[in-house]
């Protein structure tokens, strides 16, 4: 009881939430970098994923990608950029961390994508070709609409996903929550590592409560929302 | 950019590291090999457990998936955070966090199996003579079993590759490497980084494998997709 006594004052303590390791800097940095990978992740993945979906061709690409993504540990993907982006001469910290999360947003959003709009009725695209539309306007018109409840749950996933795996960032000297805990580690401090673990977890089911209520309102009515199970990354 | 960080001349991979820790990481990968068991094992006892629950008492499902489902969101470094505090840097610690992220794919699958297996199989058993509890184990579970199987597939390569991560609790197997790498930053540093890595995927890739052979051993019939 002590010790959540201590946890408490921990987080009433002005000092924490001023300056560079205060707790406002901290989660601007956790937020600022998780936005960019995610939002590059989805700017690269959709293009090709779509298009290959309405061609309905690729279809190994997309089950190799997540089981490639599953089988390389977010960690060793964080470790391995590290070195990567000291010879491109990037240094450390935002580069190596910015790349890891990028890597490891693209295969839920290219794979969910790609099955998603593979998988939209025949008879509508049938219906679509023989109103005389052409191949872009039936993934705009038809395709993309449909899929895209799938879509945006894809980068939901990928978005908690990046937010979850982004604390690892800590060990590759960028900041961010992950800081709290890993810095708590090696000084033996379980308060601050405690802390640091409730605002991790808090920030995670933020994102995930915050992406999942913009999806119900982008999502055109009569679709919902994707209840059916997505391809999941692995665990961050 | 520092000189120290700059050593463009230097080899990639040092391959004498390797040749000199052989012995090392032979022994860290029966570590990662021996922790994921456990994990997955504990993990595939528990879900069967919670999975008689749901399929007996079917309100319980959606309680069960939506808890295992909580663990599955939680941030591993945060689980760990959580649990340090109470049972240290133990491999108790890494173990629970391990095991509690194989739940949710785990009861998913074996519930999807069981519920996949076709009503009129069903009914001809029970026109056999078969009590629910013969048939849960002597039909249901063997029909299902490509389903769990694919399950108990996802499960692995995921913990496979989350063990690394419990190398900042102490534990770890492979993971230790590509911990003590990032403190190098040199050839050495990556030799060690690519080696935890290369390992890991390969165990993941090998247990896969090993994994579907059994599937198809215990299944000579038809097969089916996983859920997660």
């Amino acid at each position: 009881m002590e010790f959540l006594g201590d946890v408490v004052a921990w987080f009433l303590d002005p000092e924490n939430w001023t300056g560079a390791t205060g707790i406002p800097n901290r989660v601007w940095e956790h937020v600022q970098i998780s936005v960019m990978a995610t939002v590059a992740a989805a700017a690269v993945a959709l293009p090709p994923a779509l298009w290959l979906g309405h061609k309905r061709r690729g279809g190994f690409l997309a089950v190799a990608t997540v089981n490639i993504g599953r089988a390389v540990p977010s960690f060793a993907i964080m470790a391995l950029f590290l070195p990567i982006s000291i010879r491109l001469g990037l240094g450390l910290g935002f580069w190596p961390t910015m790349l890891a999360l990028f890597a490891l947003a693209l295969p839920p959003i290219f794979t969910n994508t790609y099955t998603a709009v593979r998988d939209v009725d025949p008879a509508l695209v049938e219906a679509g070709r023989g109103m005389g539309m052409t191949d872009g306007e039936v993934l705009r018109g038809i395709e993309a609409p449909m899929a895209s409840p799938v879509i945006l749950a894809a980068i939901r996933i990928s978005a908690v996903q990046v937010v979850a795996t982004a604390p690892l960032a800590a060990l590759v000297a960028w900041g961010g929550l992950g800081r709290y805990i890993v810095d708590g580690f090696a000084v033996q401090d379980n308060v601050r590592v405690l802390a640091g673990g409730i605002l991790v977890a808090g920030l995670s089911v933020a994102t995930e409560l915050l992406l999942g209520a913009i999806e119900k309102r982008v999502v055109p009515k009569g679709l919902g929302r994707a209840t059916e199970e997505l391809a999941q990354p692995a665990h961050g | 950019m520092s000189p120290v960080l700059a050593q463009a001349d230097e080899p990639f991979i040092r391959w004498d590291w390797i040749g000199r820790n052989i012995d090392n990481l032979w022994e860290a990968t029966q570590e990662h090999i021996v922790l994921t068991v456990i994990a997955v094992g504990v993990g595939l006892v528990l879900s069967l457990a919670l999975s008689v629950v749901a399929l007996r008492w079917r309100k319980t499902y959606a309680p069960i998936t939506w808890v295992t489902g909580v663990l599955y969101t939680i941030p591993s470094l945060a689980l760990f955070a959580f649990l340090v505090p109470i049972t240290g840097l133990t491999r108790l610690t890494a173990e629970i966090g391990l095991v509690s992220y194989t739940l949710l794919i785990l009861i998913r699958n074996i519930v999807a199996g069981i519920d996949g297996v076709p009503e009129s199989v069903l009914e001809a058993a029970r026109g056999m003579g078969y009590t629910e509890r013969r048939m849960f184990i002597d039909i249901q579970l063997p029909l299902a079993m490509p389903v769990i199987i694919a399950g108990v597939r996802i499960a692995t390569v995921t913990t496979i590759g989350l063990v690394t991560i419990t190398a900042l609790i102490g534990q770890g197997g492979l993971g230790f490497f590509i911990l003590r790498g990032l403190q190098f930053f040199s050839a050495i540093g990556t030799t060690q980084i690519l080696a935890g890595t290369v390992l890991s995927v390969l165990l993941a890739v090998v247990a896969d494998l090993a994994l579907l052979g059994l599937e198809k051993a215990l299944t000579p019939w038809t097969r089916r997709r996983a859920v997660v």
